[in-house]
């Protein structure tokens, strides 16, 4: 396959991905604000996003004041904010536009579509239209790029780097989601009733409470959300799974250069496949994470170097 | 003027091929056409077949209008058609080897030698390049056009990059999704099997000695017009959509750059002009192209399909010499006919175009997509002004052509159905002694009432096209 379509087919599910996880955290944290709480509390949730995706600048050069309408404002519909839903679901189409010969009918259709459909759309119309309606629309098409890839495509390498961008992209966003709210909550782990509704909006934008509740059948407790969202090996979001297709994937696209690359991600992989939470913890769950997306992000990049990146012309 | 209709004939009568569509048209409810013309429209928009237009917003998509009553042809008229391509297709190829090697037919006197040999389309770097079949144009795009008392006219030689055949094939698919009920009722001769031909015919012309030759499309990227085109044939046939910054060069070998490294390339249907193909050689600025591809291509390691160097039989100032080139190598007469030309090089010709500006069609010898026309019925007296000046500051760029009474054919349009004009485009192909076309072509249709120009470019549509088999 050449280099270029691969890459393109890459980036094409990372930001998918991206979008449908976005809509994931902002869909979460857009619940929370609906809790009884201080303003101030709710205002720190909207910020965490921005600081998650490193938008400070961008934004306050656009906002003045951090708080839920301008922060949905610049992640959903802003054109100019390269990290928006919006231009997430733009650059998957002009990325998909670009190898359309590579995809299906049936996936091509559905990623136009989506983006026909979103581009026609001004905030306040998603505003008005219930803006977690429109989250949920968002997912659902994400879902149904994945269903069409799954349902019709060819499983050839085709199939294995767009498999590897959505699942290096997903963990990372698992990561992030996990990061961000793991912290805030656990600074007011005393307040009862909130924390419940709080770790239970967190489980639902991962789609996992209904797992949580199959799996530990107990009450809510944030280490047990934690090691849900990492360690589970069969829960679809967690990074453990991630990482599980991560090394099937590139095991079977593997080159004469991807050995390293290869070596690092399995490297990762044992660290889930063998790890306890109570280690993970007691390191320092941030701290964890933070290195947990350093080595996603050398993986990333060395899966750009190996493969997308053109070859050394010496054959 | 009185103009050929494609369905009627001169008493009002409906003719007899189009007899079955007619009576069909009438049982139908107009809701229901309606609806399927806004269903056609919705699905074109979905499939994302759109076309970019040059000079307007960069990266703008637009949609080519699709019209549902298709252009029906009988089997006869189809059966005269093909021959005629055929024997033309055939000389012009063998005129292009001619010019590119022996020059018999300048040595001949037929056609004036400083006109094939100064054309700026003429390239010196091909002479003596021994290609495999001897074919240059592979994929020709020849329009045709009916007029006066419904006799075909070549209006030209489409041998560059000829674009296209992906509407003919859409047009079909939406037409059988739309009113499956039609192709019921008519024998209409198939033509999805056009991308199978065009790889078959690629292959055909593989460099000597490779038996199972690597294809691709060369494509200048996903800004270009024919974008759609381009994904749609290289997924069509199963083989890479490649851009130049993906292919290289090495010990004048052509390869690409892929995920398992460098794999080599023997056949490239390149939709790149000539220009921009290889910067060592042609427009140095280019970044479309391959540096080095000319070499790799004059050592006989790739081919290129259409050759290097098609442009000079199908410039506008070789047009008017077909018919010579028809008789001078297959000794037969044409069986097409050209439209009268003149060419405003020669003093008498210019002196009557001149003279006879608003009745006249005059021609850029080097334009094409319906750029820098005049079509005098149709200009107002300035711009026959503007173009006076230019023919006299320089005559021997321009050709000038009687206007045609373009035939047409029921089309809709806002005000419901109305006669528009059109013309057709076959697409033939060629390896070594084998000349093939799907059957019919692409039909385009001038949307603008009275409008003589049918370019997409320009605002024209599309239908199907319909050859009747017995």
């Amino acid at each position: 396959m050449l280099s270029r379509t691969a890459d393109h087919l890459f980036w094409m599910s990372r930001y998918i991905e991206r979008a449908e996880n976005l809509a994931r955290l902002l869909d979460v944290t857009w619940q929370m604000s609906l809790v009884p709480q201080a303003e101030e509390v709710a205002n720190q949730n909207w910020n965490a996003i921005i600081v998650l995706n490193s938008l400070e600048e961008a934004f306050s050069a656009k906002y003045s004041a951090v708080n839920g309408e301008n922060v949905l404002k610049f992640m959903v519909s802003d054109a100019d904010n390269f990290s928006s839903i919006y231009s997430c679901l733009r650059l998957a189409r002009e990325n998909a536009h670009a190898v359309r010969g590579t995809l299906t009918t049936e996936m091509w259709e559905t990623l136009n579509g989506t983006w026909l459909e979103t581009k026609g759309r001004s905030f306040d119309q998603i505003a008005a239209a219930g803006i977690s309606d429109y989250f949920e629309w968002v997912k659902m098409r994400s879902s149904l790029s994945r269903g069409t890839t799954l349902g019709t495509l060819l499983q050839d390498e085709a199939y294995n780097f767009i498999r590897l961008g959505t699942l290096l992209e997903r963990a990372d966003n698992t990561a992030r989601i996990l990061d961000v709210k793991y912290h805030v909550l656990r600074t007011h782990e005393d307040e009862g009733a909130t924390d419940f509704y709080e770790w239970g909006a967190l489980l639902r934008s991962v789609s996992a409470f209904e797992v949580y509740r199959k799996v530990y059948r107990d009450v809510i407790t944030p280490d047990r959300v934690a090691e849900l969202l990492i360690l589970n090996k069969d829960m679809p979001r967690s990074l453990h799974f991630c990482l599980n297709s991560v090394i099937k994937n590139l095991d079977l696209i593997a080159n004469r250069q991807s050995g390293e690359t290869a070596r690092q991600a399995g490297l990762l992989h044992a660290q889930l496949h063998y790890g306890r939470i109570e280690d993970i913890l007691e390191q320092g769950l941030h701290e964890w994470l933070v290195d947990f997306m350093d080595r996603i992000y050398l993986i990333g990049d060395g899966i750009s170097k190996d493969f997308l990146v053109p070859m050394s012309e010496a054959a | 003027m009185n103009f050929y209709n494609e369905m009627y004939d001169a008493n009002d009568g409906v003719r007899a091929h189009y007899k079955g569509y007619e009576d069909w048209l009438k049982a139908t409810p107009p809701e229901r056409i309606e609806r399927k013309r806004a269903e056609a429209d919705l699905a074109f928009h979905r499939v994302g077949i759109t076309f970019a237009v040059y000079g307007e917003e960069a990266g703008k998509e637009r949609l080519i209008p699709f019209d549902i009553i298709p252009r029906i042809i009988p089997s006869a008229e189809w059966k005269a058609l093909q021959s005629g391509l055929r024997q033309r297709v055939k000389a012009l190829n063998m005129f292009l080897h001619d010019v590119y090697h022996d020059q018999e037919i300048l040595k001949a006197g037929k056609i004036p030698a400083e006109q094939v040999l100064n054309n700026a389309q003429y390239r010196p770097v091909m002479q003596g390049v021994d290609l495999p079949g001897q074919i240059y144009a592979h994929i020709a795009g020849v329009d045709i056009v009916r007029a006066g008392a419904g006799e075909f006219y070549v209006l030209e030689d489409n041998l560059r990059v000829p674009s296209g055949v992906s509407y003919m094939l859409e047009d079909r698919k939406m037409m059988m999704r739309l009113f499956p009920e039609l192709f019921a009722k008519h024998k209409v001769a198939p033509v999805q099997h056009y991308p199978d031909m065009l790889l078959e015919k690629l292959r055909a012309v593989a460099p000597n000695g490779v038996s199972d030759p690597t294809v691709v499309v060369l494509t200048p990227g996903a800004y270009n017009s024919a974008y759609f085109e381009h994904t749609f044939l290289a997924q069509q046939m199963g083989v890479e959509l490649v851009e130049g910054r993906d292919l290289f060069v090495k010990d004048e070998v052509v390869y690409m750059r892929t995920t398992q490294g460098p794999q080599r390339v023997d056949v490239i249907y390149r939709r790149i002009d000539d220009d921009f193909m290889d910067p060592l050689v042609f427009r140095p600025d280019s970044s479309l192209g391959v540096p080095g591809i000319l070499k790799a291509y004059q050592a006989g390691n790739v081919t290129l399909a259409n050759a290097v160097g098609t442009g000079v039989a199908d410039d506008k100032s070789i047009y008017p010499y077909v018919p010579e080139m028809i008789r001078f190598y297959l000794g037969e007469e044409p069986k097409l006919n050209n439209v009268p030309t003149y060419m405003c090089r020669k003093q008498d010709d210019l002196a009557y175009v001149l003279d006879h500006l608003p009745e006249l069609v005059v021609k850029e010898v080097h334009g094409a997509g319906g750029y820098g026309m005049l079509v005098g019925p149709a200009s107002t007296k300035e711009q026959i002004e503007h173009f006076r000046q230019l023919l006299i500051a320089k005559p021997d760029g321009y050709i000038a052509q009687p206007t045609l009474a373009l035939s047409n054919c029921p089309t809709f349009v806002e005000e419901g159905i109305a006669p528009r004009h059109l013309d057709l485009r076959p697409f033939v192909l060629s390896s070594g002694e084998c000349v093939n076309m799907a059957p019919g072509g692409l039909t385009r249709v001038a949307l603008t009432q009275g409008s003589l120009v049918v370019n997409s470019s320009q605002g024209g549509g599309t239908k199907d096209t319909w050859v009747l088999e017995d």
